[in-house]
């Protein structure tokens, strides 16, 4: 079964976190990434940047910023490969336990369609 | 993040909100500090053990006027603590208050903040330590040793400047769209006042922050208005300007020029964010100077090396800011354009009605070096890089412009 995992946390503060916070909570999160790699249960996952430079479509009509305003932003998501809902909220505590002030949003996936650009990098890509 | 970092980021985090609103029962500047600082007391007591509250602005809000209601009722500034129950307490209240200040206040809340520091009374100095003082919540000595002043002469810096506020009719009911607007544009040349300020300070520890802070400003205000195309502009100018921090200087300290850096220590993450709020603000199709000058970057940035930066597009764009704000500054800078595309005489040319008005400023005798130096007229470069030398604000400069210097003095020989 597949899951996404969404996690949010308040951007005003994870924008914030200094070069060497961020690396840290990075470095613990990969230790997580690493670990689910080498189970083969871990798809794709972005990490967005902040709602201050998304747009949002609404019928015809492009309003600057995100969808909602709120304390909490979406700031990334996985997508992981587990048997069930347990399976997927242990996932989710060994995220939370590397980033402790994000909260998780664990989401069954309804439709799951592939990186189908045909040179679709294997790699991690960073915008940073 | 140690166990106490995560709380600082949290109340660093909070700071304008908080303090906006505790401003807004108050309407007295210190005394919603005060109410601040003793909800951030709390806070640092409190939230080891309990853990962060649901909604941590709120929580300081209502602990901050508790404790200054408190305070003022027993007419006493040493009032004990209440116990640590009664803090616990606050979960219900809390989250009334946190419904509340979903609505309209937050904006207008910060927005007073943010007006306040920019109140058209107070010098740009005043606004710009007001603002790193009451919004960003910096401390004293911290603003003092960015601005190369006394801790003494900062305080009184500040306090002069609440001093003039007190005195000036602030408004504490909403803004209105006209007084907005005008304030608006106050604010953003006050956050990129900041921002240059860090960034001309160039690695020094002191001065560098306030690079950050100017770019967390800047995302405060665009949560605010999202749909101004001058905020995006702005912050996508700083954050285009900060991605290059990191290439900026050698491992000496010394300064590289835009086309010597190397492009691979570009921080791509600012760069991302930067072209994508600049991709949003040229869809309103209305341009202004931040824009303008953001376009400037985005163009560097784009470049995978300097070879193929656009500079036909750099020399449009540096027109239309010319048209926007004429200047000499944007002339010269245009320059550097223009040699690029049709070389250095033509520059040259174009600079030379500038000497007059911009005889006290270092970069127009440093650009006018170099093209005489790329013409080859090396006495006169010579004669235009130690008059450049004269005026340089710092070792760094100078430093920059000897090296020119030293290459002449080789070839000579």
């Amino acid at each position: 079964m597949l899951y996404s995992l969404l996690c949010y946390n308040r951007e005003d503060v994870v924008w914030s976190w200094t070069k060497e916070e961020d690396d840290a909570v990075m470095s613990r999160l990969s230790v997580v990434h690493e670990k689910l790699v080498k189970e083969g249960k871990l798809g794709p996952s972005l990490r967005l940047l902040p709602t201050t430079a998304a747009a949002t479509l609404r019928g015809n009509m492009v309003i600057d910023g995100p969808f909602a305003e709120t304390k909490e932003q979406l700031l990334g998501f996985y997508v992981i490969d587990v048997e069930n809902l347990e399976a997927a909220l242990d996932v989710a505590k060994q995220l939370s336990a590397a980033n402790p002030t994000s909260v998780y949003e664990v989401r069954p996936v309804a439709l799951f369609v592939p990186d189908a650009r045909p040179n679709a990098p294997k790699d991690v890509i960073r915008a940073y | 993040m140690t166990d106490l970092s995560w709380i600082n980021t949290s109340l660093t985090a909070a700071r304008p909100q908080a303090l906006g609103a505790l401003l807004r029962y108050f309407r007295d500047m210190d005394r919603a500090e005060e109410a601040f600082q003793d909800a951030c007391l709390r806070a640092l007591k409190s939230w080891p053990e309990k853990g962060p509250p649901r909604d941590p602005t709120a929580w300081l809000i209502l602990v901050g006027r508790n404790a200054a209601l408190d305070g003022v009722r027993k007419q006493s500034r040493t009032t004990e603590l209440p116990p640590d129950e009664v803090i616990s307490d606050l979960d219900d209240a809390e989250s009334q208050l946190a419904e509340r200040l979903d609505g309209s206040h937050y904006r207008d809340d910060v927005l007073r903040l943010l007006f306040i520091c920019c109140h058209p009374e107070l010098p740009a100095t005043q606004q710009i330590a007001l603002a790193l003082r009451i919004v960003s919540g910096l401390s004293v000595a911290q603003i003092a040793r960015a601005f190369l002043v006394s801790d003494a002469a900062m305080e009184q810096r500040i306090t002069r400047a609440k001093g003039r506020i007190g005195k000036a009719d602030v408004p504490f009911e909403t803004p209105g769209a006209v007084e907005r607007a005008e304030r608006l544009g106050a604010v953003a040349a006050m956050i990129y006042l900041i921002f240059n300020e860090g960034y001309s300070g160039g690695r020094d520890e002191a001065r560098a922050p306030l690079c950050d802070e100017a770019i967390r400003l800047a995302r405060l205000l665009l949560r605010l208005f999202p749909a101004e195309p001058e905020i995006m502009g702005l912050a996508a100018l700083m954050l285009l300007k900060q991605a290059r921090l990191p290439a900026r200087f050698d491992a000496d300290g010394e300064a590289v020029l835009l086309e010597d850096q190397d492009r691979g220590l570009w921080d791509k993450k600012l760069i991302s964010e930067g072209l994508a709020l600049i991709d949003k603000a040229m869809r309103h199709n209305r341009p202004g100077p931040y824009q303008v000058q953001a376009a400037i970057d985005a163009t560097h940035a784009r470049a995978a090396t300097a070879a193929q930066t656009d500079w036909a597009g750099i020399d449009g764009l540096y027109l239309a800011l010319e048209r926007m704000q004429p200047s000499p500054v944007i002339t010269l800078n245009r320059a550097v354009a223009v040699a690029k595309l049709h070389g250095p005489e033509a520059a040259l040319a174009m600079i030379e009605p500038l000497e007059t008005p911009l005889a006290g400023y270092f970069p127009y005798f440093g650009a006018r070096g170099a093209f005489l130096l790329q013409l080859g007229r090396n006495h006169e470069a010579r004669s235009a890089f130690d008059r450049a030398i004269s005026l340089a604000g710092s070792a760094q400069e100078a430093a920059h412009i000897r090296r020119h210097l030293d290459r002449l003095i080789r070839q000579a020989h």
